[in-house]
């Protein structure tokens, strides 16, 4: 499955951090690769919606929707906003 | 202003057609009444959402084709294996609903201020958003020079064909046609790379701005070639569909 980018989620990141994030900085916590989450990769059919660095390709959010409720996971990020 | 629209709340409303275009075989755009639109930057997109009988429910993203100030318009290509656009662009009319929210996105958009000179890069329906970039620097009467590269696969397949047959002033765009090309066709013939890139580009030394759309692998070569010449990293904006199209 290809990557596309995290334009992608701008949608989701507003629903869950009810503002605009796409040109949010983020640090990868797996190398510290500084980046916009426009510009990490998004992979929408994963089994919910998974972030990857473009880097080293830790996963640094995951989404994963039941119903109404989003399940958020942002633990591979050592910095957001 | 920005921070009033940034601090909005994004919420699903339902918006009525109110115009459907044919574009090319496979490309509608729908124009839409939106009752709630606080308005939008070039550049931005909106989500669409559809609900089977069963409840089921798929999104999309779609890139907004309209300059600010325009009605609310989207750009829809069909993919033929596709969940969404099949719907938006043969099942939807002009008076029917459809469920969106937006605008949505802060990265890839542009404002006069930004400047220039602009580097616009398009593979198929990656022109979208950079449509909207150029009508917006057309109503605002901003002078700044634009280059636009449009990758499309035949000469039928190019959007707004019309609108790039005459461009506003100071506005090149430079076509070039991968699959196949009518006899005569005085444009590039070829698949956009670093050599192509390198005939049409600004020079680095100009401190360009780039805005990049297509498909993922045509931007991951792209983007990656603009900055190996020599442009800036945060100079080169990139909005990556995927390999079947979307955004």
């Amino acid at each position: 499955m290809e990557a596309v980018d995290g334009n992608a989620i701008g949608g989701l990141l507003h629903e869950v951090l009810g503002t605009e994030m796409t040109d949010a900085a983020t640090v990868c916590g797996g190398c510290g690769a500084a980046r916009q989450v426009a510009e990490l990769a998004v992979y929408l059919r994963a089994p919910g919606t998974v972030v990857r660095c473009r880097s080293c390709d830790s996963i640094l959010m995951v989404f994963v929707k039941i119903h109404d409720t989003t399940c958020v996971d942002l633990l591979g990020l050592a910095a957001l906003g | 202003m920005a921070g009033t629209a940034l601090r909005r709340r994004l919420s699903w409303q339902v918006a009525k057609v109110r115009a459907e275009t044919v574009e090319t075989a496979s490309v509608r755009t729908l124009t839409l009444d939106v009752p709630d639109w606080p308005g939008h930057q070039a550049g931005q997109h909106l989500d669409i959402r559809l609900t089977d009988e069963d409840g089921y429910v798929a999104e999309r993203s779609y890139s907004i084709a309209s300059a600010p100030g325009e009605p609310v318009a989207i750009t829809v290509e069909r993919l033929d294996d596709g969940e969404v656009s099949p719907y938006l662009t043969d099942e939807l009319r002009a008076g029917d609903d459809l469920e969106l929210r937006g605008p949505i996105g802060g990265y890839f958009v542009w404002e006069p201020e930004n400047g220039g000179p602009l580097l616009l890069l398009a593979g198929g329906s990656g022109i979208v958003p950079l449509r909207s970039i150029l009508r917006h620097r057309e109503r605002t009467g901003s002078t700044v020079p634009v280059r636009l590269l449009y990758s499309s696969r035949t000469l039928n397949d190019v959007i707004y064909r019309a609108e790039f047959d005459q461009p506003a002033s100071g506005v090149e765009v430079i076509h070039t046609l991968t699959r196949s090309q009518p006899p005569g066709w005085p444009g590039y013939a070829r698949r956009v790379d670093a050599a192509l890139l390198a005939e049409v580009a600004w020079p680095a030394a100009a401190m360009p701005l780039a805005y990049v759309c297509g498909p993922t692998s045509f931007v991951e070569v792209l983007s990656q070639a603009l900055v190996q010449s020599g442009y800036p990293p945060e100079r080169v904006k990139t909005e990556r569909f995927g390999a079947t199209g979307g955004t």
